[in-house]
């Protein structure tokens, strides 16, 4: 499904992916894991064609994403930090996503879902952190897509709605998506994640299951797993 | 009866007056000698000379001619043919006369004593070398040149060596050089005339006690216009003209004793440009009116003042409330000062940044002249 | 493109700035007019003010709606559209929406007060003609700035800069060349350095119009030819064209390279 091939970004001075090599199959959820700074973001936007890379191939199904936009229609991104333009009231915002990439009518149940009725007529501007993050949630989900990626699902929402997002992701994976998903909360991780994928330094440290990386860090925890291989890498 | 204007002027003797029935007679070069004789032509009467030399060329005392329209004077690069000549002439009327198509209109020389008013001129000249002068006055005296309209000619009015002559209520407009010219003339006056669109207005040179009063002169409007040009001039006096959107208002050089006092000069590139060696010139109750420079000055100042002047760039306050300003205005800008050093430097007129070096010149002059000023601005307009 | 035109531009409609912008053009038209009582003489003192304040508000408002729209121009990223698309898109919703501004905050107090039956009216337009022209070239030059720095207070630093340079520092430069150089025959010169400075080049445009024809060509033959003629009109024009392209093709390459 996604691609990559001997990537490499280099920010200034700062080498941040250095030979990325990463195959993302069809379906299911990937977790992409890493320090601070390991390059994660970095991935994910080379990906979607925001960050251009300085070298390396990337393939979206099959086709090179290189001065292309059309492939981004295959994809739903939620952003990590979703500021809008305060102007804007949401469903206009709605309307306006909607009015780039095609109708939808799936917006309208999430938007029950995440009880945004009361927020539709306001401004961005005016809207709270968490509230913003569910309107990005909706823009994100309301499109059918066969790729997700989702940048810091988590941050900012209230327990209620963790539970509604775990319960979109499930739903979208048994539709047979691909989904990517860069997270801190390594519970939550542990609970959506089929596979993940741990960044070091700008290049794969480690591709797997969560169980191969207990075994292979001999730990029962996946917490500590993590933390062991960044431990050892210190040392 | 008579079947031309020929045979008439030849059959008549002196004192006999003339009737031109209507119609156009295709004559030229009528001679009028030594006969006093007076001619008038009905309405509508044409004298067309089919570009054949002169009119009427007379050499007459106590002579008129009125009510005629003449056509299509010959065109000579040799030869100053006019409609009408005048040559050694004393009182002399030429009224209501309609010249069309001319080369010369009136050619007066070494007369005196003559009325040349109501007559309208006009020229088809492309250059001033195809064309002539609408009114050219030579070596004359007293001469009264009233209610004109001149244009399309190299010159509208042009007087050399003609001296006491009274020239009022004209009309000159786009003369290719001059609306009215003065060489070598001495003791004229001219009022009330309008000047507009001429490749400049008046040029006043090389004469002595000039009077200029209420002349209108505007749009003289082109790269080497002005409105009046003058000229190594003494002794003359401008009052009450008005001078509006004019590349240059007054280019005064090698001028004495001029007296301007009580004109306007609106909406001019320069208002007053002196160049050269000037003397004793006065400029008091003038209205400058935004004008892109008030004034320009070569050379040193020469005892020339400036005094109850309104500046429409003054910034002054008046405390005392005595009408006039109580600090000095400085007509010269630092950037009309740049210009004349470097005229090129003009693609920067109305800039921020003269804007901003004339600011600080006026809050501390360097540069330009520091007894150039106007100690005693007007605070209000000036009317008469 | 034209949808994220459309989307920048309400939104620049909505914002309060536009307003301000509109207000102060409206309130100063109608100073102008009604202290002055004088057409002509206030289509000289707009000319002042157009060719320093609009392209410095150009340029703030250039730079504020590239920096204050990031993470909406982010968000458009993950869509599927062109980058330039995107950037030119939201440059022209600005230049558009300040355009408008500028062209109805002075456009109603002229036409109020007897524009259209006024001889001015040509003046009037080619002022409005020439502001809209120098918003353009300057938010496009803003955004030029803006796409090359990602620090915000350096990105604004540069932009003041840049508006200080054009608008006063390269006619001090200038000038001083000219005095410096003034033996030598300057009058192709001093028309090349006012061609390459698009408010020199603007405010030479509009005072052709008004009152420095003659006197520029007073000045000598090569000006008499460029300025008494439909010639300089149509250079400065081109000239004008070519400085609302040259940045908006910088916009577009610069945009392509950009990380985000």
């Amino acid at each position: 499904m996604v691609e990559i091939t001997d990537l490499h970004k280099t920010f200034g001075k700062n080498n941040v992916l250095n030979g990325v090599n990463l195959n993302i199959n069809e379906g299911g959820v990937f977790a992409i894991l890493g320090p601070n700074g390991s390059g994660k973001t970095t991935i994910i936007k080379s990906i979607l064609g925001m960050v251009i890379p300085d070298n390396g191939l990337i393939k979206v199904c099959d086709v090179s994403i290189k001065n292309n936009s059309i492939y981004r229609h295959k994809i739903d991104y939620l952003p990590q930090i979703a500021n809008f333009p305060s102007n804007l009231k949401v469903n206009e915002l709605i309307k306006m996503i909607k009015d780039l990439r095609g109708d939808t009518h799936h917006d309208k149940t999430l938007i029950k879902t995440f009880k945004l009725e009361p927020f539709l007529d306001k401004k961005l501007g005016t809207l709270s952190g968490g509230t913003k993050q569910k309107v990005n949630i909706v823009l994100t989900f309301m499109f059918n897509s066969p790729i997700l990626i989702l940048d810091e699902p988590t941050t900012g929402l209230d327990p209620i709605s963790l539970i509604h997002l775990k319960e979109l992701l499930k739903a979208e994976k048994s539709k047979g998506k691909t989904i990517l998903i860069t997270s801190h909360i390594m519970s939550f991780v542990e609970e959506v994640a089929d596979e993940i994928v741990f960044i070091l330094e700008g290049k794969i440290y480690f591709k797997g299951s969560i169980a191969k990386l207990k075994t292979k860090t001999k730990q029962k925890d996946f917490e500590h797993a993590i933390a062991n291989i960044l431990t050892k890498e210190d040392a | 009866m008579f079947s031309s204007i020929k045979a008439a002027v030849d059959n008549a003797i002196s004192g006999d007056t003339i009737f031109i029935k209507t119609g156009v007679y295709n004559e030229s070069n009528i001679v009028i000698y030594k006969k006093s004789l007076h001619i008038l032509g009905e309405e509508g009467t044409i004298v067309d000379t089919q570009e054949n030399g002169y009119g009427f060329s007379v050499e007459a005392t106590d002579i008129s001619i009125k009510n005629l329209t003449f056509k299509n004077i010959k065109v000579s690069y040799t030869k100053e043919y006019a409609a009408i000549l005048l040559f050694k002439s004393y009182d002399f009327i030429i009224e209501n006369i309609t010249v069309e198509n001319a080369f010369f209109g009136f050619l007066i020389q070494k007369s005196k004593d003559g009325f040349i008013r109501n007559n309208i001129i006009s020229g088809e000249g492309k250059a001033e070398a195809d064309s002539g002068n609408a009114i050219h006055l030579w070596h004359c005296e007293n001469i009264k040149i009233i209610n004109n309209d001149v244009r399309r000619m190299r010159d509208g009015i042009y007087l050399e060596f003609g001296n006491n002559s009274y020239i009022a209520n004209n009309y000159s407009t786009k003369n290719m050089r001059y609306g009215l010219h003065f060489m070598f003339s001495n003791n004229n006056t001219y009022e009330n005339n309008i000047f507009e669109a001429n490749g400049a207005g008046v040029a006043v040179m090389f004469s002595k006690k000039i009077k200029m009063y209420s002349n209108i002169f505007k749009k003289n409007w082109g790269t080497a216009s002005y409105g009046i040009l003058l000229k190594e001039i003494n002794d003359a006096e401008l009052k009450h003209n008005i001078f509006e959107e004019n590349t240059v208002g007054i280019n005064a050089d090698g001028t004495n004793r001029i007296n301007y006092s009580e004109n306007t000069f609106k909406n001019n590139g320069y208002a007053i440009k002196v160049h050269g060696a000037c003397y004793d010139n006065r400029y008091t109750k003038n209205n400058f009116l935004y004008n892109s420079f008030d004034l320009s000055y070569s050379g040193n100042l020469n005892n020339n003042s400036f005094k109850h002047n309104f500046w429409s760039n003054y910034t002054g306050y008046d405390l005392d409330k005595n009408g006039i300003g109580d600090i000095p205005y400085r007509p010269v800008k630092l950037f009309s000062y740049l210009v004349n050093r470097t005229p090129e430097s003009i693609v920067l007129l109305r800039s921020l940044f003269t804007d901003i070096i004339d600011f600080s010149e006026k809050v501390s002059p360097v540069f330009t002249p520091e007894n150039l000023i106007d100690s005693e601005p007007l605070m209000t307009q000036i009317t008469w | 493109m034209l949808k994220i035109l459309k989307y920048s531009f309400y939104d620049l409609m909505r914002s309060s700035w536009s307003y301000v912008y509109f207000a102060f053009y409206l309130v100063l038209g109608i100073v102008l007019l009604f202290l002055n009582n004088n057409l002509s003489k206030a289509v000289i003192t707009l000319m002042n003010v157009i060719i320093v304040l609009v392209p410095l508000i150009a340029t703030i408002f250039g730079v504020m709606y590239y920096y204050s729209s990031k993470e909406f121009t982010e968000l458009l990223l993950a869509q599927p559209l062109n980058r330039s698309s995107i950037f030119l898109g939201q440059y022209f919703g600005v230049a558009i929406s300040l355009s408008m501004s500028l062209i109805l905050g002075l456009g109603i107090p002229f036409i109020a007060y007897g524009l259209l039956k006024s001889g001015a009216i040509w003046d009037f337009s080619l002022l409005l003609i020439t502001g809209v022209f120098l918003t353009f070239i300057f938010s496009a030059l803003a955004f030029n700035i803006a796409l090359s720095n990602e620090n915000k207070i350096k990105g604004f630093g540069y932009a003041i800069l840049m508006w200080l340079f054009l608008a006063i520092i390269y006619d001090g430069l200038f000038l001083m060349s000219l005095i410096i150089f003034e033996a030598y025959p300057l009058d192709k010169v001093s028309l090349l350095g006012t061609i390459l400075n698009p408010i020199d080049l603007s405010r030479t445009l509009i005072l052709l119009k008004l009152d420095i024809s003659a006197l520029l060509g007073y000045t000598g033959a090569v000006f008499k030819q460029f300025f008494g003629t439909s010639l300089g009109l149509i250079i400065s024009f081109v000239m004008l064209m070519i400085w609302v392209i040259l940045p908006v093709l910088r916009i577009n390459f610069k945009s392509r390279k950009k990380d985000f």
